[in-house]
């Protein structure tokens, strides 16, 4: 059984509108940021999401961890149905469900030191309080490489860089021992030279603490190096999905080649083809008929302007929605 | 909570009040001195004031200022200079009880209000818009009529005028402060409501109550000084400033400057003293705020 599984996701948002707009027309519209999403993690696994900005996957993120409620579609988490826990329940459900946001300097709670900021989740749930609380904080401190321990459990966060508040929030959401954590972009607003640091401190704390990541990133070098899975996403929907290497060494979407070719070769002798995709992401009110990518695809036909391709098994563990690839 | 931020703020308030901050640091500086010693005078005045500012005289009518009575005598020969010196207690009572019931009523239900949202607070915040409508002197005006003479009704009515002053500003900047990041994490980890408003909402709107504290303090002062003018205000044997100059307006025909003058000139130093704190303050803390 995976530990997740989300089935036919959807989320859409109401278009904001003026008072006189709402007048002439009764018409809603909806960005669709999230539209009919399906995927499984296994436990242990790191699940990574990729695509670039816009194409819903921090709202998948949030979605999975219950922040915002689904338009539609089902999530399972360990099997259970959460979909709609809410009050005490959902609150149960926190304790093994995490999440890392992108900020690391909006994050945190500016007003609050670094030791109640790590360790409010543990009274939050009741599980430590005053000393014992104190002394778990300062364990998991040391765990993200905050040391001395001591001298951080009393910094506030603006006395932090921003490699150093992500390892705060890293340890808020590991502090309550989840199975399971999103992370949303969580080195994207670091600096490069401390993304590879953060990257190994959160694969060394999964094997410690046996987590499954869901790994949100726009960047496919950094998918490349942490995940076991990709999901590739474009306008809210999965268009490539499997195992990391099939997806990095047999490509099949012409927009995951597309991505794959944006992706930096760390030779300067190896020639490479760039694949340009013409125009930008269409709007997510009005995606185009069809295949949403056939407006900038470049093997795009007649079908693809006509229906909507499904994402279907082409191989173990590879899913591709494409007309053209059979 | 509180108390462990609060320390913190001051300091680094302090901090950021050094020379080069140039003008707002000046305004400042100017401001507190000028309220400190209207505090110190109130607080002082039984020693200060060197005549009980009730006591008339029936031969010192209107006497100029001189070696003995600095500011002159009133229409009824008392001592000008003990009348202000007394005058201070009252304003500054009355002033520092209006906003401290005001913003304590303000920021409540602006909190609540603006957490909880929906009806709740589509029905409280139309109805504090409504408050906010009316012009502060009218709206004081009105309510002193209806409440009557003296320190607490005065107060009361001051207060009213100012509640919807601080329910607008933290009600608002409770809804940006829902959708920020660490109020959806705290969410993540499961933070109930009263956590989310008292450990992560609350502590963080604080720092923009004191510069409107300050600001409406200025405004309170000359709101006070209009309801005694009009003679709305305080009973006559409460010394005060705005019915001082009530009283000497009416000499000022007969080219006797004094008993009009010297309240009048307490009245715009206060309020000058509390708008230069309060502008300074407001530049320093939050340059947002600043284009109001």
């Amino acid at each position: 059984m995976p530990l997740l599984k989300v089935v036919d996701l959807k989320k859409y948002f109401p278009v904001q509108r003026s008072f006189l707009e709402r007048l002439l027309s009764r018409k809603i519209d909806y960005v669709k940021a999230v539209d009919g999403v399906s995927f499984e993690a296994e436990k242990g696994e790191v699940f990574s999401i990729a695509g670039e900005s816009g194409c819903g996957k921090t709202t998948t993120g949030r979605l999975i961890v219950r922040l915002i409620d689904p338009t539609g579609g089902k999530i399972f988490f360990n099997g259970i149905d959460i979909t709609s826990l809410s009050g005490e329940e959902l609150r149960k459900l926190r304790k093994r469900m995490q999440i890392i946001f992108q900020n690391p300097y909006a994050s945190l709670n500016p007003r609050m030191k670094i030791g109640e900021n790590v360790g409010h989740p543990l009274e939050i749930h009741g599980i430590a309080y005053g000393r014992e609380k104190e002394k778990l904080v300062m364990e998991m401190l040391e765990k993200v490489g905050l040391q001395p321990a001591s001298k951080f459990y009393n910094a506030y966060p603006h006395e932090l860089s921003g490699g150093q508040r992500q390892r705060v929030a890293v340890a808020r959401a590991m502090i309550l021992k989840p199975d399971f954590i999103v992370a949303d972009e969580p080195i994207s607003m670091i600096d490069v030279s401390l993304r590879a640091r953060i990257l190994e401190l959160m694969i060394q704390l999964k094997e410690e603490l046996d987590l499954t990541y869901l790994f949100i990133t726009h960047d496919l070098a950094v998918a490349k190096y942490i995940s076991d899975k990709i999901a590739i996403m474009y306008l809210g929907k999965i268009v490539e999905m499997g195992e990391k290497e099939v997806i990095f060494s047999d490509p099949k979407h012409p927009y995951t080649n597309a991505l794959l070719s944006a992706v930096p070769v760390p030779d300067p002798n190896v020639k490479r083809k760039r694949i340009m995709l013409k125009g930008e992401v269409p709007s997510p009110i009005n995606p185009p008929s069809g295949c949403r990518f056939h407006t900038r695809c470049p093997l795009a036909t007649d079908i693809c302007r006509r229906e909507e391709p499904k994402l279907v098994k082409i191989d173990d563990n590879h899913f591709v929605a494409c007309h053209m690839v059979k | 909570m509180a108390n462990l931020t609060a320390p913190k703020m001051i300091t680094s308030m302090l901090s950021k009040i050094s020379p080069r901050r140039g003008v707002e640091g000046l305004f400042i500086i100017v401001g507190l001195v000028i309220v400190l010693t209207f505090i110190f005078m109130a607080i002082f005045a039984p020693v200060l004031a060197p005549y009980d500012p009730n006591k008339t005289r029936v031969g010192g009518l209107y006497e100029s200022p001189n070696s003995k009575f600095p500011m002159g005598t009133d229409r009824l020969g008392r001592d000008i200079l003990s009348r202000i010196i007394w005058g201070s207690r009252t304003v500054l009572i009355v002033t520092f009880l209006s906003m401290a019931l005001s913003s304590a009523c303000g920021v409540t239900l602006g909190l609540i209000s603006g957490y909880v949202g929906g009806k709740f607070d589509t029905a409280l915040s139309l109805f504090m818009d409504s408050l906010y409508a009316f012009p502060g002197l009218i709206l004081a005006i009105a309510l002193a009529v209806m409440l009557g003479q003296g320190i607490m009704p005065v107060t009361v009515s001051l207060t009213v005028v100012y509640v919807p002053i601080y329910f607008r500003m933290i009600r608002g900047e409770v809804l940006s402060m829902k959708e920020s990041l660490f109020v959806e994490a705290a969410k993540a980890i499961g933070a109930k409501g009263r956590t989310l408003i008292f450990k992560y909402i609350f502590p963080n709107v604080i720092p923009s109550i004191p510069i409107v504290l300050s600001l409406n303090a200025a405004d309170a002062v000359l709101t006070l000084a209009a309801l005694s003018f009009l003679g709305l205000g305080l009973p006559a044997h409460i010394p005060d400033w705005g019915f001082d100059l009530r009283m000497g307006y009416g000499a000022l025909t007969a080219k006797i400057w004094w008993p009009g003058t010297f309240p009048g000139l307490m009245i715009v130093l206060l309020t000058l003293g509390f708008s230069l704190f309060g502008e300074g303050l407001a530049e320093i803390l939050n340059p947002k705020l600043s284009g109001r």
